[in-house]
């Protein structure tokens, strides 16, 4: 048996959109994340190396990246979960352009979070009283249900529809609006609902699921998209958009 | 896709659902109770009611079958939103041409 210490085969992508995968031999250690063996890569092996991080406690959502095939949140992603017989495969995620290495541009991303109008609109002034908003409705209930993201951009890199059709606003902001639709103080529905109505909106979703499958969050888009789609299906039939 | 396209294709989907259903049960009984041709035919010309539940059948595909193929052309064809939809029309208005076609074939007396 061999003295040597357990090491991980890391091979991450160098580059730009068009680069290559590169070797590292990474030591293997308890509870280690994936953004740790990163970090290990970028301080000990290849300072060159770019890769985007904040937080490391999974609440910034800045430090997602492909891992073995599927987008997660690296901070809190341990390798022990995703590493296949001691390999890692980490890359920028997809449905983005590279800006290099592991990071990722993510302007279409929140380009698309302002076009679906997950700004919240306020329907009120500083001089009014707090809104008294029940918990227990069924509007705050669904708008609570999906108001956890973090913009971490996972589901938009999971999602086949982003993939094939450029337009498509994705999971991330459809379920934003989705989430400000049963914000009882928003006013902008009327601009919202035409906007996620609209060619690329909530009806190209194919409902595969693949977004809340890889939520870190445990969300689940698919549901606040259908949601969506009947809300504004209702608004067509009615003649409002 | 936008709302209209989609809920033109639901509505014509679930007008499809019991059409579709009886087209069948039409299917296996004039199969299974050995109907000729000249059966059919004295059953369906000069009758509005298969007129009308054949017409409807034709008009509820040329709309769900047209929206189905622009989807398909516009996400997995480098043609453009509208392009797609153009070639989808013509589908859908040959789709119509054709059932229309038949359904005068066996209702008109």
């Amino acid at each position: 048996m061999s003295d040597s210490p357990p090491e991980l085969t890391v091979s991450l992508w160098r580059g730009a959109q068009e680069g290559r995968y590169e070797t590292y031999k990474v030591p293997l250690r308890e509870n280690q994340t994936v953004l740790d063996v990163v970090t290990f890569v970028q301080r000990h092996l290849d300072p060159t190396l770019s890769y985007r991080f904040a937080c490391r406690v999974g609440m910034c959502g800045s430090c997602a990246m492909t891992v073995n095939g599927r987008p997660r949140w690296t901070c809190r992603t341990h390798v022990a979960t995703v590493a296949d017989g001691g390999r890692l495969e980490i890359g920028p995620l997809a449905n983005l352009p590279v800006i290099k290495d592991l990071a990722a541009d993510l302007r279409p991303f929140f380009d698309k979070w302002q076009q679906a109008k997950g700004v919240f609109a306020p329907s009120q002034t500083r001089e009014d009283d707090v809104a008294r908003v029940r918990p227990d409705s069924a509007a705050r209930i669904a708008a609570d249900a999906a108001i956890e993201c973090i913009n971490c951009a996972i589901c938009y890199a999971a999602c086949d529809t982003v993939r094939w059709n450029s337009d498509y606003l994705g999971p991330a902001a459809l379920n934003r609006a989705w989430a400000l639709v049963n914000d009882e103080r928003d006013a902008g529905n009327p601009e919202r609902l035409r906007s996620v109505a609209a060619s690329g909106g909530c009806h190209a979703c194919h409902s595969h699921q693949s977004c809340q499958e890889l939520c870190p969050q445990r969300l689940n888009p698919t549901a606040s998209i259908a949601g969506l789609k009947r809300r504004t299906m209702w608004a067509y039939v009615k003649g409002e958009l | 896709m936008n709302v209209g396209l989609y809920v033109w294709q639901r509505l014509t989907a679930a007008v499809m659902v019991p059409l579709v259903l009886l087209h069948v049960i039409v299917i296996f009984y004039a199969t299974r109770k050995g109907l000729s041709a000249a059966d059919i035919l004295a059953r369906t010309r000069g009758s509005l009611a298969w007129a009308a539940f054949y017409g409807v059948f034709v008009v509820a595909v040329a709309v769900h079958a047209a929206i189905g193929v622009r989807n398909v052309l516009a996400e997995w064809s480098p043609l453009k939103d509208r392009d797609a939809g153009i070639l989808a029309s013509a589908f859908g208005v040959l789709l119509f041409l054709l059932g229309a076609r038949a359904v005068l074939a066996v209702v008109l007396p």
